[in-house]
């Protein structure tokens, strides 16, 4: 299950709540995909892409978490040591 | 790749690593749920970075491991029909039903093609108006609105020749199998990422409540999977159990609404067997009456089927954790990728397949 | 060499396989234990360790070098190349992994009835630009026509022979414990554009074959007196497949660098899609090649000066350990074993 991958929005072929189709490029490979589940995801967004369909849009500020996390935590570590 | 290459930073999963291994004071062991999970962590040894004490066992989070054996052996006889394109991702295609698989069909003239996406058999359905195109919709709730989609579609365009053979599987009711068996070992969860994309987190407060155990909603790449263990085993230390969301960038607590609602208004909830698991009530979805159409077990009159695994077999107990793939008596001798008894050797995301690949031997070990 | 009547006992265990499965011509396990249990034992020949891309003969004081090789690529016309014009390089290529300068070739044709004469034409004209191109004459060959159905399209046998210039022996029984592993170029490009090109999985992607043929590079590598122990064209199974039967039949133990084997972005890119791994992806104009780490430099700007391996570069090292198996170091410093696939890699979902 979940092989999904993050694209980047290049345009939108078609408008329309269930066939809503937008071109999403992979680092130089392109495929369409449907968008019906993502219409707040406009282009240049990226979308996480299962199957020919965008299951989540990519939140950009979220996805930096992962790299202050530790320090984060030494920094809570050592206040709730203190 | 931009947001997957720089979580794959080998000077951050060192860091995470050295927390990991400070954090840690005891032994625990975590179950990660998602078969994509399971193949990171092969992929790239991840489990060598682990303290001692922390084991990783891998759960029933691969479709193609649980799809019931029937449903295996009505894929193939309808495979085997002349008037039909069988259409499948090719996960299932090695999978050993009871006496072949769907890749032999195709070695024997069956039309089995391998598609990307359900869309894409919706396609090959309208392009074949003389063939019977058939899908074979296997996978967890990540799965599940593609597939909806393609129903909800065939159903617009009135496409007559197209049908599913449909076996989607729903995460938390195994999760609660595998909490609720006796000899559980797990003591908290990383769940399947994408799923929780689709469904939200809210579905696995009852669990953690109930149970008491941790449960971090994890991703995919390496620095994903070991920050999910060390918000686990950070819980596990000061005696937490909380539904926590390290997979943030794509997951939110709520999930995706629309999706959801793609999905209920094509599927509904029912019981479901899982090969190896046996059958969990609620923990499958089958079409509404409104795409009965689109049924291929109704379109084809397709009987149900009895069927007995192979004795040797103990899929199951690996499935939740409580055999070790190289302690069953059958691994690397009569099971082994190229002839499989059972689907966690064949799938690559397969707790046995996982540890055929590694077979223990370690450079200097 | 003990002669196998298979008709009476097929060495295979065919009582999973008893028909020829699409993997069975992969590159991967099957495919190996087919040639090996199989094939190779009951025509005789040389041993595993000696075996290779193409065959060395003793005639008259010289050695030369003899290879054939099927093409049966769908589709017929992709971006970089042909089915012809792939069957013309990978024969060459083949000889070249001996370290032989091609002589002559042959082609033999089997047509399906209806195929367009107009491809046909189009085929044979790319083949001898390619011929050309290389130097080498195509000699003889042989046409079939089978009925509409039993064809697909058309399938291409080409035979080689070379003359060999290496002045020592290139196999996979001359790699050395301390040997350096050289990459001609990036991996992966033939499979994701044959890929791609196939119905059903609609990429859109430039990614071109990378069929070509690696002769004068290969000529070149040789001329620079850099002590070539052996050389394998990188096609079905990519690779990996290549590295893990060099280990087997050396008996040694293959080093890779995950980040020292060059992959193309896109590439890269197609195959997290589909969930490929690049190691195992099929190649055409690439070769690895085992030489002695003190000359490794110097065979990596042999091969650079020639634009088909511009992107040669050191890849791994040759240890004793562990004997008969590749072990790669991950891009995130951890180790793991590159096993043989056990069948054709197929896209999946999970």
């Amino acid at each position: 299950m979940c092989l999904a991958i993050p694209g980047r929005i290049e345009s939108i072929e078609l408008e329309d709540p269930i066939l809503r189709s937008g071109k999403v490029d992979f680092g130089g490979v392109a495929r369409s995909v449907n968008l019906a589940c993502v219409p707040e995801a406009v282009v240049g967004d990226y979308v996480i892409v299962h199957v020919g369909m965008a299951i989540s849009r990519l939140d950009e500020d979220e996805a930096q978490q992962v790299f202050g996390y530790l320090k984060e935590m030494e920094a809570a570590d050592e206040g709730s040591s203190a | 790749m931009k947001y997957l290459d720089e979580y794959r930073d080998a000077g951050a999963v060192r860091e995470y690593a050295e927390a990991l291994a400070r954090v840690a004071t005891r032994p625990w062991t975590i179950m990660e749920i998602c078969g994509g999970q399971t193949h990171t962590i092969v992929k790239y040894g991840l489990d060598e970075l682990l303290p001692e004490g922390i084991t990783l066992v891998h759960g029933p989070g691969c479709p193609v491991c649980v799809t019931p054996l029937e449903r295996i052996d009505k894929a193939i006889a309808l495979a085997q029909r002349p008037d039909v394109i069988f259409c499948s991702f090719g996960d299932m295609l090695r999978v050993p039903g009871s006496e072949t698989d769907l890749l032999a069909v195709k070695a024997t003239g069956g039309d089995v093609r391998i598609v990307y996406s359900p869309l894409d058999a919706l396609d090959l359905a309208a392009a074949n108006p003389l063939k019977e195109v058939v899908f074979f919709a296997v996978g967890f709730e990540t799965t599940a609105p593609a597939t909806a989609m393609a129903a909800f579609q065939a159903k617009q365009r009135a496409l007559s020749n197209f049908s599913m053979l449909v076996s989607h599987v729903l995460v938390p009711p195994a999760m609660e199998a595998i909490l609720s068996s006796p000899n559980r070992k797990v003591q908290g969860f990383l769940a399947a990422g994408h799923v929780c994309a689709v469904m939200g987190v809210y579905e696995y407060r009852p669990i953690v409540v109930e149970y008491g155990i941790p449960v971090v909603v994890t991703g995919f790449e390496p620095l994903d999977i070991l920050q999910g263990i060390l918000m686990c085993v950070r819980q596990l230390e000061e005696g937490r159990a909380e539904v926590e969301n390290q997979y943030a960038r794509a997951v939110r607590a709520e999930g995706n609404r629309p999706a959801q609602d793609l999905i209920a208004k094509v599927f509904e909830t029912t019981a479901q067997k899982w090969r190896g698991l046996g059958s969990l009530p609620q923990s499958g979805l089958g079409l509404r009456a409104e795409y009965a159409e689109y049924d291929a077990n109704l379109k084809f009159g397709l009987e149900e089927i009895v069927t007995e695994e192979p004795s040797e077999c103990m899929a199951g107990l690996v499935l939740q954790g409580i055999l070790r793939p190289p302690d069953c008596p059958a691994f690397g001798t009569k099971c082994t990728p190229e002839r499989p008894l059972g689907a966690p050797m064949v799938s690559t995301e397969g707790a046995c397949a996982a540890y055929y690949r590694y077979r223990g031997i370690r450079p200097g070990a | 060499m003990e002669t196998t009547d298979f008709a009476l006992s097929c060495p295979l265990p065919i009582e999973r396989y008893p028909h020829v499965l699409m993997a069975h011509g992969g590159g991967g396990r099957l495919m190996h234990d087919l040639i090996e249990k199989m094939i190779a034992p009951a025509f005789g020949g040389a041993s595993p360790e000696a075996r290779h891309d193409s065959a060395t003969l003793e005639a008259g004081g010289v050695t030369l070098a003899f290879t054939t090789d099927s093409y049966v690529v769908r589709p017929l016309f992709f971006p970089g190349g042909d089915i012809g014009s792939m069957a013309v390089h990978g024969t060459v290529n083949d000889l070249a992994m001996s370290g032989a300068r091609p002589l002559a070739l042959s082609a033999g044709f089997i047509l399906e009835e209806g195929l367009p004469m107009d491809t046909l034409w189009a085929i044979v004209r790319s083949m001898q630009a390619a011929a050309e191109s290389v130097g080498v004459t195509i000699v003889t060959g042989d046409t079939k026509v089978v009925d509409r159905g039993k064809g697909d399209g058309i399938f291409i046998n080409t035979a080689g022979i070379g003359l060999v210039e290496a002045r020592a022996e290139i196999s996979p029984r001359m790699v050395q414990e301390g040997d350096a592993l050289i990459l001609s170029g990036d991996v992966g490009r033939h499979g994701i554009c044959i890929m791609a090109a196939r119905e059903g999985l609609a990429l859109e992607t430039a990614v071109e074959s990378d069929s070509a043929s690696v002769s004068a590079a290969v000529m070149g590598l040789l001329a620079s007196g850099v002590d070539v122990h052996c050389m394998r064209d990188l096609t079905r199974g990519g690779l990996a497949s290549a590295l893990t039967e060099i280990a087997g039949a050396s008996r040694l133990g293959i080093h890779l660098d995950e980040l020292a084997v060059p992959v193309r972005a896109d590439v890269a890119a197609a195959c997290e899609i589909l969930g490929f791994d690049p190691l195992y992806v099929a190649c055409e104009g690439r070769f690895a090649g085992f030489v002695p780490a003190e000359q490794a430099d110097r065979a990596v700007d042999a091969l650079r000066a020639h634009p088909v391996c511009a992107g040669a570069c050191i890849a791994g090292r040759v240890e004793k350990a562990p004997a008969g198996t590749v072990v790669m170091r991950t891009r995130v410093g951890t180790s793991r074993i590159v096993d043989m696939l056990s069948g054709e890699q197929l896209p999946r979902i999970c």
